[in-house]
């Protein structure tokens, strides 16, 4: 009599949870009401499935024999021979056998060939930015960078005019104390996709003039042409050729001189 | 005639089904609580699938963000539901991971079988792959910096590395064919993909019959359990009520991926510390700790993510793959086997198993390296280095005590039994014994 009270109580409990919930839906809907009235409807089921697993339900043993697999001999040696000879009979023709097989490869490789829709070929796009010979460099919001703009000890993400939110040329500038041997008036630029797995390396150590990658923690030297100080990145950070024009506008002179981004099999030797 | 007895005719008439139904309902299931991991993956398909449709109706692939943000506040029920499809996917991997260590350490995956291990494997990695781009469809800062990764470690894939990944994106990073096609991927190809499996694996399990540990009248060509009806099914739809209870109160009281905090990704942004969901850590933890070595085969670059990215994970799945044949191999036993092995019995492979799931602990953990860093206020590169440590002696260490503990269990004969008796209430008020088989 216990038993089926808790049962039945499981059971009421589930009830109300799920009326709980259409009330709670019916009323605009709060997130902790429908979620906690669902889980209280189906933990009460799941009570009451339990009870009258353990408690109504007699318990009872059965035994299954296996006799389903292997089969028998007979039936494994019929098989066999049925297949071979049925092979043996679409071979008979060997001429056209041969025909058969070429024309099932040629349909395969025509149902395959489309795959070659699925995107361009790669070309140069992961050897290019469009960073150019003359590209003002701006920050995100567009606006250009002045020489006097940039405080020292600080950097900002710069792109190349024209190509804002470009994910492959995007930068850190970088304004150093001193003006450093590469260094344009203390403004230096790196790429800012990561040479390891391609996150940004927007973390910049002002006092140790490092750079570092939140994602797997490589980190780069800034004054010493973006070489790798530790982690697990296996090449530099290319570094872009920038320089002041006339009315103290920052612009690139050119590409960057390899490849941005993580390491790829086309890439080559260098570096 | 009741009215299930007369549909039942019904159908009989129609399809002859009687003969099978009438065995299929005295089907015997044997009953262990390590049997039950399986399920709760069944379960929690089926929760995927029925959240996930909800979902998919409000989530549009062109703005992923704006409308999964749009979905979890505007849609009554839409953040509970994605709260709830989100733990449910963690659920659902780490209960296939379970389940994977119960079938491996109890030797389930023998001869017959094995093509059922073999499924299994490859049921949890598309797993991991489904959970891996529903993670990213929402496209925030977090899940998008994943990606970014995820395809620097397909560009290191030698020779076809740079055309596959123009393929999958259909262009160069990030690209707009990115999102519609991790949405067919994850709404369609993957689901439907993990469901014939399953369909698979279970009709496997039907017709071979489940495994049993030895026992009274249990031998290796029987199988000995509960009625599949009624018993068995009471026991396994409460098991899904239980799922689906945990998950509900999981979505409704702790938040998950809070994306609004994270924002859009832009790829020019990132978010630190960035830890990704619990069964990608171990590739976050291999990148990281990964060596700084790329080399220059015939002038052609394989960059450094090729090694803890490309080359780990597929000498893992090989060898995952190919286990039921190395285990026979290594023991010189070609038998079919009904009984499961208590892990004591075969030391050696309990040792193994030991050693790679510490292996695998050691790389999780060192996924998130820099947060453990800021508390224990070491440099994150010592930490970095601890775990490169760990995970070389840690398996060897663990495979070493679990060897020599599951050797002397097995000395011992395991844990000593009592003799069964049944106690009888006698004439005079005592007890008697009587021994029982």
């Amino acid at each position: 009599m216990k038993r089926e009270l808790a049962i039945a109580a499981a059971l009421l409990a589930a009830i109300a949870g799920s009326g709980g919930f259409i009330a709670a839906y019916a009323t605009g809907g709060d997130r902790l009401a429908e979620g906690i009235s669902l889980a209280v409807a189906a933990a009460g089921l799941c009570a009451a499935g339990v009870g009258w697993a353990f408690w109504i339900l007699p318990a009872q043993q059965v035994i299954d024999e296996i006799e389903t697999y292997p089969s028998d001999a007979a039936d494994r040696r019929a098989e066999g021979s049925a297949a071979a000879a049925g092979t043996r009979a679409i071979a008979r023709p060997h001429a056209l056998l041969a025909l058969l097989c070429a024309a099932i490869g040629a349909f395969a490789v025509a149902l395959v060939v489309p795959i070659r829709s699925l995107g361009p070929a790669p070309g140069d796009a992961l050897f290019k930015t469009r960073w150019r010979r003359g590209s003002r460099v701006v920050r995100e919001d567009g606006s250009p960078v002045h020489v006097d703009d940039l405080n020292v000890d600080s950097a900002v993400t710069i792109f190349p005019e024209g190509a804002l939110d470009d994910a492959q040329s995007q930068a850190m500038l970088i304004r150093l104390p001193d003006a450093l041997a590469g260094s344009v008036q203390g403004y230096i630029a790196y790429s800012k996709v990561c040479t390891h797995a391609g996150c940004p390396v927007a973390l910049y150590r002002a006092q140790a003039k490092q750079l570092l990658c939140p994602c797997h923690q490589s980190v780069f030297n800034v004054v010493a042409d973006g070489a790798v100080v530790s982690g697990p990145a296996d090449h530099a950070l290319p570094r872009l050729p920038i320089e002041i024009a006339p009315g103290g506008i920052l612009q690139a002179t050119g590409d960057f001189p390899e490849p941005v981004g993580p390491g790829f099999w086309e890439r080559g030797a260098t570096r | 005639m009741t009215l299930v007895e007369r549909l039942l005719l019904w159908v009989d008439d129609r399809l002859g089904t009687a003969h099978f139904v009438r065995h299929a309902l005295r089907k015997a299931f044997p009953d262990h609580w390590s049997f039950m991991l399986g399920e709760i993956n069944l379960y929690a398909f089926v929760v995927l699938v029925g959240t996930g449709t909800f979902l998919a109706l409000f989530f549009q692939p062109d703005r992923a963000y704006q409308s999964t943000i749009a979905l979890s506040f505007k849609v009554n029920g839409g953040l509970l539901l994605r709260q709830v499809h989100h733990w449910t996917a963690l659920i659902f991997i780490a209960g296939i991971a379970a389940h994977m260590g119960r079938v491996f350490f109890t030797g389930a995956f023998r001869k017959p079988r094995e093509i059922n291990w073999v499924l299994g494997v490859l049921l949890f990695w598309i797993a991991m792959l489904a959970g891996f781009t529903g993670y990213s469809l929402p496209d925030d800062l977090l899940s998008g910096t994943g990606m970014r990764i995820f395809v620097s470690v397909a560009l290191a894939i030698p020779v076809i590395g740079t055309w596959l990944t123009f393929f999958l994106l259909g262009g160069n990073y990030p690209s707009a064919q990115l999102l519609p096609r991790l949405f067919v991927a994850h709404v369609y190809l993957l689901p439907a993909l993990i469901a014939a499996l399953i369909g698979l694996h279970l009709a496997i399990v039907w017709r071979q019959k489940h495994a049993q540990f030895p026992g009274p009248a249990r031998t290796e060509r029987n199988v000995v359990g509960s009625p599949l009806f009624p018993n068995y099914a009471a026991k396994s739809l409460a098991l899904m009520l239980a799922v689906t209870a945990v998950v509900f109160a999981l979505g409704a009281l702790v938040q998950i991926n809070p994306i609004w905090l994270y924002g859009p990704y832009q790829a020019w942004n990132v978010v630190s510390p960035a830890q990704p969901d619990w069964y990608v850590g171990w590739l976050e933890g291999a990148l990281r700790m990964g060596p700084a070595l790329a080399i220059h085969p015939f002038g052609h670059t394989i960059p450094s993510p090729f090694w803890p990215a490309v080359a780990l994970p597929s000498l893992l799945f090989i060898l995952l793959l190919v286990w039921p044949w190395i285990d026979a191999a290594l023991r010189r036993d070609r038998d079919a086997h009904q009984l499961l092995d208590n892990p004591r019995e075969v030391p050696w492979r309990t040792g193994l198993g030991v050693a790679v799931f510490l292996f695998a602990l050691g790389l999780t953990l060192a996924g998130s390296d820099d947060v453990q860093a800021r508390y224990v206020h070491v440099p994150v590169t010592s930490i970095t280095l601890f775990y490169r440590v760990f995970c070389i002696v840690a398996p060897v260490v663990g495979f070493a005590i679990a060897y020599a503990l599951a050797n002397e269990l097995r000395a011992k004969g395991g844990v000593q039994q009592a003799p069964r008796i049944r106690l009888r209430r006698n004439a005079r008020g005592g007890f008697d014994e009587e021994p029982l088989p």
